[in-house]
């Protein structure tokens, strides 16, 4: 860290001296692991229609926190990760048993959810409101630890990329090719939203429930609209996640505002420009 | 009633390789999907796989492919070999034969930032597509899509294809590496006559060049008797095999989808 906050020192802005503002100089060493991680998550999500999946998966890992916060968890995080890879679990099974479309087996899943966590944690007359700090986020409480982990998520992200991102892809396209190729379609939908599960989780509590899912649709989206091979597309897409991360963050300390709304209007600015530009059909 | 004469399973089918489908079938949760389905196939040979929708098509295929349980027997016997079985689902070593599979219209989004090369390189190699992709792959990749003159849809983005040049890709795809059996389901659907044409070409001269068995469903049956060496007529169970003319000239024919096909190729 220590290198970080010298490098950060050399920046011309008034919190980057330094000595002081530490909060600030963590939180953009997180925009800068949270974002490519998202630009790089969000390709996929995109590409297999699962931006409705992960918007549940929030909501989820809300179910989970308050779960954790009733079991007297000191880290309600650890418990949120859990259901949320159980739950992630349970709609991929639900979804191969069932013959219901996809987007309907994830609204039982993801109204079940929410229910059971608004429940749990308003039961016995208690109040909402503590909760409240998971739906907007706080990227400015971000201590060097989390960061560390957030890092080495990202990096066993790209490891799941190099390995796995051709029979990912392949079975989103098409299952019954990719089985006729050996690939294990199952597998790989379900290391995949493990993986969703797990970032998205971690995740909340810094970016926010309600902009969460933006992070995972936007950058994507927005690569879409001009790129023509999946290389352009990964790299639209990223430096459009780490761009918004830096101008939302910065944004957010200079007119006070939600450091996440901030890096989703950014990504909104993002894909209307690459719409503007972009290819027409 | 079956015109393809043969002897047991495990003699083979003269010198030549087969695959034999006997007794087969399969049920979906209850319902019976196909019922005592056998014919052969052989080297070098095009069969017409026609049927009513839902009369089981892409259900024999998956069965073929090892997607599904079924019952009865799919066995294939290399020239001179002994006879494998194909289960389901399990790999079974070397032995087993390839099967190239050109499914039916995958679904591409005109918008999908696939290339052709992303997708071919996906399918045949472990290099990581969202990287670029690497001269050595680009070759290779290229040299595929001429054998279905599409070498020119390389940078093409896969949602950009039309019909007929998609089916080219799925059909470059499933020679790679070369199978034994080719099975095609309805590669004529939403093909436009020219691109019918050519498909139809390109099949004839990789049956040749290769010596593979390909089996392809279609609902056209006016060019049924250009190419295809053996007609299967299939509802549920096999209700006739034989050349184009005699199946389409047969009371099951008519009695399945009650209309004649003239022998100048009308409808």
């Amino acid at each position: 860290m220590e290198l970080w906050y010298q490098l950060v020192g050399l920046l011309p802005f008034e919190w980057a001296q330094p000595g002081g503002m530490y909060f600030m100089k963590n939180a953009l060493l997180a925009v800068l692991v949270i974002s490519p991680l998202f630009g790089l998550l969000s390709t996929m999500v995109v590409h297999s229609r699962m931006s409705f999946f992960s918007d549940a998966l929030g909501h989820s890992a809300f179910t989970g926190m308050a779960i954790g916060a009733l079991c007297g968890f000191n880290e309600p995080t650890w418990a949120a990760v859990i259901f949320a890879v159980v739950f992630a679990l349970l709609f991929n099974l639900v979804r191969r048993k069932s013959a219901l479309a996809s987007d309907t087996v994830i609204g039982v899943f993801s109204s079940t959810a929410v229910a059971l966590g608004i429940f749990l944690s308003t039961v016995g007359g208690r109040s909402f409101t503590k909760f409240n700090s998971l739906l907007i986020g706080d990227i400015l409480s971000v201590d060097p630890a989390m960061i560390a982990l957030l890092a080495l998520i990202l990096v066993l992200v790209v490891v799941l990329w190099v390995v796995s991102f051709n029979r990912l892809m392949l079975s989103a396209v098409h299952p019954a090719l990719a089985d006729s190729r050996g690939i294990k379609v199952f597998w790989q939908e379900t290391v995949f939203s493990i993986a969703i599960a797990v970032v998205v989780t971690l995740s909340m509590t810094w970016v926010g429930l309600l902009v969460i899912n933006s992070m995972l649709v936007l950058p994507a989206a927005a690569g879409r609209n001009v790129a023509r091979n999946l290389f352009q597309y990964h790299l639209f897409s990223i430096l459009g996640a780490l761009a918004a991360g830096i101008a939302g963050l910065m944004t957010s300390y200079y007119v006070g505002a939600s450091t996440g709304a901030a890096i989703t209007l950014y990504l909104a600015l993002w894909f209307i420009l690459t719409f503007v530009v972009g290819k027409r059909n | 009633m079956r015109k393809i004469k043969h002897g047991k399973a495990a003699s083979g089918c003269g010198d030549s390789c087969c695959l034999k489908l006997e007794g087969l079938n399969v049920r979906i949760q209850g319902e019976e999907i196909l019922e005592d389905v056998s014919f052969h196939l052989h080297c070098g040979e095009i069969a017409a796989l026609i049927g009513p929708n839902g009369a089981g098509k892409s259900t024999l295929f998956r069965s073929i492919l090892g997607q599904l349980p079924y019952g009865g027997s799919i066995t294939f016997t290399q020239m001179g070999g002994p006879a494998i079985r194909l289960a389901g689902g399990t790999v079974m070593g070397e032995t087993r034969p390839l099967i190239g599979y050109v499914p039916q219209s995958p679904s591409f989004d005109r918008g999908d930032p696939v290339s052709v090369l992303d997708f071919f390189t996906a399918a045949t190699a472990k290099w990581p597509v969202w990287l670029p992709v690497p001269k050595k792959y680009r070759d290779r990749c290229r040299r595929s899509l001429e054998r279905v003159h599409g070498e020119d849809l390389l940078d093409k983005p896969m949602g950009g294809l039309s019909g007929g040049q998609l089916q080219r890709v799925l059909l470059a795809l499933a020679l790679e590496p070369v199978p034994h059996i080719l099975v095609l389901d309805e590669p004529l659907s939403g093909v436009d006559m020219e691109g019918e044409h050519q498909l139809l070409e390109m099949l004839d001269e990789i049956r040749t060049n290769y010596d593979l068995s390909i089996l392809l469903s279609t609902h056209d049956f006016a060019t049924l008797g250009s190419f295809a060496d053996k007609v299967i007529l299939l509802n549920k169970r096999v209700l006739k095999v034989g050349t184009p003319d005699e199946v389409i000239a047969s009371p099951e024919f008519y009695q399945t989808f009650h209309l004649r096909v003239g022998k100048g190729g009308e409808r």
